[in-house]
């Protein structure tokens, strides 16, 4: 079985985003930069199925800037067998992205695409669900727990209501949520090995993709701010304190 | 002019409150009409439910046992087909909302707008990225249907008092059979209902244990609050997934939310930002949680919440 994983480069979670003071942007320059949290774990576990014999290839994809090679380089030091690099120098929107892996599960024909639930630049939380779509296949998004057995994925889904299990046909698309697994770290011997193994480049305009980024952006601000209250000594002032504000 | 079709979300009968929260951002257009389309397996009671939401033009039904369990691929091709007509599709940004809408826009050749928070028009939006750390305006293009999820926390529920006409609508589209239901595991409480609880009382870490948390169910029941957690407590396994406040788990506005030996990482402030009033019970004074507190208490939990019963007699 073969397994595609979504792999997109994010700033990192622990960076403290500015919005640029003219509203024209956040600030990216020097910024620290990852793999999605998300995309982290959606590699995490399609490791874990090649581990346990079930995979026997795991394929990392991103779309994204010349300058992501390394970037692929560390999923493919994490363990995957192989990188696809699609190329564009402008970010894209969640169904173009879609529009783009349909084209790489054309060419690599995969049992399994999991990708994370959503990146943590655009909070989107679209591709999978668009993919799944444009693919015609079954979608489980917001996977906590992914069993594959004769041709099915069953899969346990983080939703409002508690855990839902979901048995979908495969091949299909999941979408990662942040307990199915905790990824691995990357061994030094690793990266050197990674350096050997194939990763192919494909300019955006070769794929044929029709891009569709239709929403414009056209401002950014800061969020609201919360401001620091009072600080109160025990519980008694405490509740005197709700009290005061009408809250007890 | 704007027309509005909105996805109902409803579980066991009983419509969500999430849904009359759309209908308030659906109001913010000034739309010619909103409609809502209930799809079940059997969606009259809570088409009744819908009927009564304030501004609402009709409730359509789609009744088919394909439906009885919401699975976003069964469900979409039936609310794109509906679609036509519509200026814009809405569901609540909830786990339903965020699995199902995105199909619904991929089908209908679009983007979606996630997490609206803001109308500026019928075509501006505002919207969250990066964990909330920035608000973006986004304009869609006014020549395609606007599909959006809608963050629940940024709206107050619709009004009662509405008396919408309901009718059966037919949908004629090939429905997928890939997926199965197999089971939902709900955590059964008597306690309000997080999303839309007036307080919340939530532990983090700092409350230590499965055990210890009984503290904080106490506290809860005394002020008629809900329980939430931050992902720690839940990844530790104190507490069921589904009390998960903050960017990856419920977005909530509460008017009084207690953080408890939370520490206050910005993912989770991410899901409480738009509370009332945020008070914070910490050992650590330097907390991160209470530069965004309204009262802050420095002190072990386990000797303030005992106090605190107390004192609430
Ligand atoms: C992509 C991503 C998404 C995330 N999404 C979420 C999310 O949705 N929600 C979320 O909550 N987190 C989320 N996180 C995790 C987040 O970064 C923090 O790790 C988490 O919120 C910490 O939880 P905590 O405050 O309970 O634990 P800690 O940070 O460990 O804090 C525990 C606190 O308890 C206090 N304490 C300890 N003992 C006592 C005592 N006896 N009395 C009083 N105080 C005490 C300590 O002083 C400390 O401040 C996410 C992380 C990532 C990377
Ligand atoms: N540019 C990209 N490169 C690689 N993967 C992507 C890209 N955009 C989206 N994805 C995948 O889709 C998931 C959801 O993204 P989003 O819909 O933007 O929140 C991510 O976690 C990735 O797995």
């Amino acid at each position: 079985m073969k397994i595609l994983v979504g792999y997109k480069r994010v700033v990192d979670y622990n960076v403290r985003i500015q919005v640029k003071p003219d509203g024209s942007g956040v600030e990216t320059a020097g910024v620290k930069l990852s793999p999605n949290p998300f995309d982290e774990i959606a590699l995490e576990e399609a490791l874990r199925l090649r581990d346990k014999g079930i995979a026997s290839e795991v394929v990392v994809a991103t779309i994204a800037p010349a300058d992501a090679q390394a970037h692929l380089r560390n999923g493919l030091a994490m363990g995957a067998n192989r990188a696809i690099h699609v190329v564009t120098e402008t970010a894209v929107q969640p169904l173009t992205a879609a529009r783009i892996f349909l084209k790489l599960i054309e060419r690599e024909q995969p049992d399994l695409v999991i990708l994370g639930k959503q990146a943590i630049d655009d909070d989107a939380n679209q591709t999978g669900q668009m993919l799944a779509t444009l693919w015609g296949r079954p979608q489980a998004t917001f996977a906590s727990k992914l069993t594959i057995e004769a041709g099915k994925a069953t899969v346990v889904r983080e939703v409002d209501a508690g855990l839902e299990t979901l048995e979908v046909e495969l091949p299909a698309v999941v979408t990662t949520d942040l307990r199915l697994n905790e990824p691995r770290f990357i061994k030094l011997p690793d990266i050197m090995k990674a350096k050997t193994k194939p990763l192919d480049t494909i300019p955006l305009a070769e794929l044929g993709v029709e891009a569709n980024d239709s929403l414009k952006t056209l401002h950014y601000a800061p969020p609201a701010k919360r401001s620091r209250g009072v600080m109160v000594k025990d519980a008694a002032e405490l509740v005197a304190a709700l009290k005061q504000k009408g809250l007890l | 002019m704007a027309k509005v079709l909105i996805v109902a979300e409803h579980l066991d009968g009983t419509l969500n409150p999430a849904t009359a929260k759309c209908v308030s951002a659906a109001q913010a257009l000034a739309p010619e009409r909103i409609d809502i389309v209930v799809l079940a397996a059997d969606p009259a009671g809570v088409a009744a439910q819908a009927a009564q939401i304030a501004g609402v033009a009709r409730v359509l039904t789609v009744a088919n046992p394909a439906n009885a369990h919401p699975i976003a691929q069964v469900l979409a091709p039936q609310v794109a087909a509906l679609a036509a007509g519509y200026t814009h599709v809405f569901g609540p940004s909830t786990t339903f909302g965020k699995d199902l809408m995105p199909a619904v826009a991929a089908r209908l050749g679009v983007n979606q707008v996630s997490d609206l928070m803001a109308v500026e028009d019928a075509y501006t939006f505002k919207r969250p990225i990066y964990a909330g750390n920035a608000i973006i305006t986004v304009q869609a293009p006014a020549d395609q249907t606007v599909v959006a999820t809608v963050r629940t926390a940024s709206w107050p529920e619709a009004a009662r008092g509405g008396n919408a006409a309901v009718e059966a609508a037919q949908v004629d589209v090939p429905l997928p059979s890939h997926t199965r239901f197999v089971g939902l595991a709900a955590g059964k409480s008597d306690r309000p209902d997080l999303q839309s609880a007036k307080r919340v009382v939530s532990g983090g870490r700092g409350v230590g244990s499965a055990e210890n948390f009984q503290i904080i169910y106490r506290l809860a029941d005394k002020l008629g609050a809900a329980v939430g957690a931050s992902r720690a407590a839940v990844d530790a396994g104190y507490v069921p997934n589904e009390l998960q406040v903050g960017q990856t788990g419920k977005i909530i506005a509460p008017e009084l939310y207690i953080a408890i030996g939370i520490s206050g990482a910005i993912q989770h402030l991410t899901g409480i930002k738009d509370a009332g009033t945020i008070v914070a019970i910490n050992k650590d004074g330097d907390a991160p949680i209470f530069e965004v507190a309204d009262i802050g208490l420095v002190g072990d939990l386990f000797q303030i919440i005992p106090e605190l019963e107390k004192a609430l007699g």
